[in-house]
């Protein structure tokens, strides 16, 4: 495989597309939204359990492809246990590393696993593949009440 | 690379396709296989010529200039008419309209026949494997008019159910407008009968064309169409130019789409008397060098012979049919017994975006998504499907290098 097409396809990328964690809908969440990539027709469900601002429980449901499954999979397993401005952070730094801005050799201690996505920054056309997730877990603890969408 | 499937002596693809600079591209180290014709396609050197001669001898405005580069520049404009005419034989040049594409074809339709018969309680029939340009102009005139939308509905092979259009139609049916060839599925639909139908009760046809002129031989008066729209850009020629074809009485009672220079014959501040046909229709200068190009885009499609392309790709689509589904966990959608030569289809467990990164590092452009037919993507409840599409310069080798892509993506997602 082409070095650029495996740095995208990294092999954790591809088992959290074939297992994805946290694949159900939480009956007790408190939090939720829709998201929706009207280019590939991608849709993804986030689901959010959260007290005292901390996100005791997080989950997502939908169909995408594997850049889209990849992260959203990754996401839940990193926002377990994280208070809701951490999220944020985390999801202000994540946006950052797959457009690119975190430059050629950025620190990645705080992004943890999802350094799997630096590749994605050589596919412009794949960055709304991965950042679908995380605008939809965005707009739940937002309470933005409409379906949101990465146009 | 290997040769064609029919008679070299006949046709002739290692030649054809050196008519093609860009095929010579080379995409991550690999040689471009370009199978996205069905989103438009690749220009012959002649068409590219057409735009650098046009800007280099001729260019000035049409019709309106008596020095001698707006004669020259008008007369080639008029003259690229008359090849589309010719071409898609229909019985004069006053008939043919340019357009910016078969998008705006339609629109010209809904917005001035559309508004001039629709009323309220109306239908429009259109099908179920319409590209969103001939949804959405109706939905647009339709909401005004308070008129409806009547679909005819599809078998899984992906054919038109012409029993169930025979049920739509009825006095309130003011319009149908359909495909002729489907641009996610490649089914040639039985368009002559559905003409002849809607006929009978004198209801107007348009055909969206866009996907059969490049394909088919067409003929305007033997099909008795109302209306057909398409493109230049699927045709080997230009972006943004456009054919609108319709029949003279239509048209002679239209109102104008734009209002502007060169559709007026006189204006004072009270009245405007409105140009006769085909100008009354193209206000404001046009794309007079895309006009220029699709006429000697049309010159190459004749040289090779529409006839012979429908041949060949014919085979090319048979071979590609054998070839894909020979794959496991691959599932062609559109499955006509009469398909032109465009193959769609969806892999278990790996979704179309990801074949189509996977292909581009191997030099193979197809295209992946819903290919703006959402109602359709819904019907075969898919969010998308990967497309690849063939035109008269691919290759069986290609088609051995698609097939050769697809597995390797699928080791990848084991």
């Amino acid at each position: 495989m082409d070095s650029e097409l495996r740095e995208l396809y990294q092999q954790v990328i591809l088992d959290h597309n074939k297992s994805p964690r946290n694949f159900k809908k939480l009956e007790n969440a408190n939090f939720e939204a829709e998201g929706y990539n009207p280019l590939c027709g991608d849709r993804i469900d986030i689901f959010l359990v959260v007290e005292d601002d901390i996100i005791k429980d997080i989950s997502f449901q939908g169909s995408g492809c594997a850049i889209s499954k990849a992260s959203a999979s990754l996401m839940t397993h990193m926002l377990k246990g994280k208070s809701r401005k951490e999220a944020e952070e985390l999801f202000v730094k994540f946006h950052d590393l797959i457009t690119g801005k975190l430059g050629d050799n950025p620190s990645l201690d705080e992004l943890g696993k999802l350094a799997v996505f630096a590749g994605v920054k050589e596919f412009p056309a794949r960055v709304k593949c991965a950042s679908l997730a995380w605008h939809t877990m965005h707009s739940a603890l937002n309470k933005e009440e409409k379906v949101i969408s990465t146009e | 690379m290997k040769s064609g499937i029919i008679n070299k002596t006949i046709y002739d693809v290692d030649k054809i396709r050196k008519d093609f600079p860009i095929l010579e591209s080379m995409i991550h180290g690999k040689p471009l296989c370009y199978l996205d014709n069905a989103a438009t396609t690749q220009k012959p050197k002649s068409v590219i010529a057409s735009d650098v001669n046009y800007y280099t001898h001729l260019n000035s405005n049409i019709h309106r200039g008596v020095h001698s580069l707006s004669e020259a520049a008008t007369k080639a404009y008029e003259d690229a008419r008359i090849r589309v005419q010719k071409f898609i034989n229909a019985s004069s040049e006053k008939e043919i309209i340019f357009t910016r594409g078969t998008t705006e074809s339609i629109n010209l339709v809904a917005q001035t026949l559309g508004r001039s018969i629709l009323k309220e309680g109306d239908e429009i029939i259109i099908s179920t494997m319409e590209h969103h340009s001939n949804i959405v102009p109706w939905q647009l005139i339709a909401a005004e008019k308070k008129a409806k939308i009547k679909i005819i509905p599809i078998i899984d092979k992906g054919d038109l159910i012409l029993d169930e259009y025979r049920k739509l139609l009825s006095p309130k049916t003011k319009i149908v407008s359909v495909v002729y060839v489907s641009n996610s599925l490649g089914t040639i639909n039985d368009v002559e009968t559905i003409i002849s139908l809607a006929h009978k009760q004198n209801i107007p046809v348009l055909l969206d064309a866009a996907q059969a002129v490049n394909h088919l031989p067409v003929d305007v008066q033997k099909l008795d169409c109302d209306f057909l729209a398409f493109s230049g850009h699927k045709l080997y020629g230009p972006t943004g130019i456009g054919v609108l074809y319709g029949k003279s009485h239509y048209l002679e009672s239209m109102p104008p789409y734009q209002g502007g220079g060169d559709m007026i014959s006189k204006v004072t501040f009270e009245e405007t008397t409105f140009n006769s046909l085909p100008y009354k229709f193209e206000a404001g200068t046009s794309n007079i060098a895309g006009t220029i190009g699709l006429g000697a885009a049309i010159d190459y499609v004749n040289t090779i012979g529409i006839n012979n392309i429908a041949a060949y790709e014919h085979k090319l689509l048979e071979y590609a049919t054998e070839e894909l589904l020979k794959i496991n966990g691959l599932r062609i959608i559109g499955q006509s017994d009469n398909k032109c030569s465009l193959i769609s289809f969806v892999l278990d467990n790996i979704h179309p975006h990801d074949v189509g990164t996977f292909l581009d590092f191997e030099g193979i452009a197809i295209r992946t998504g819903h290919h703006c037919t959402q109602p359709l993507m819904d019907r075969f409840g898919v969010p998308a499907t990967s497309r690849a599409s063939f035109g008269l310069y691919n290759t069986k080798y290609e088609v051995d290098i698609l097939a050769a892509g697809i597995k390797k993506i699928i080791e990848v997602f084991k």
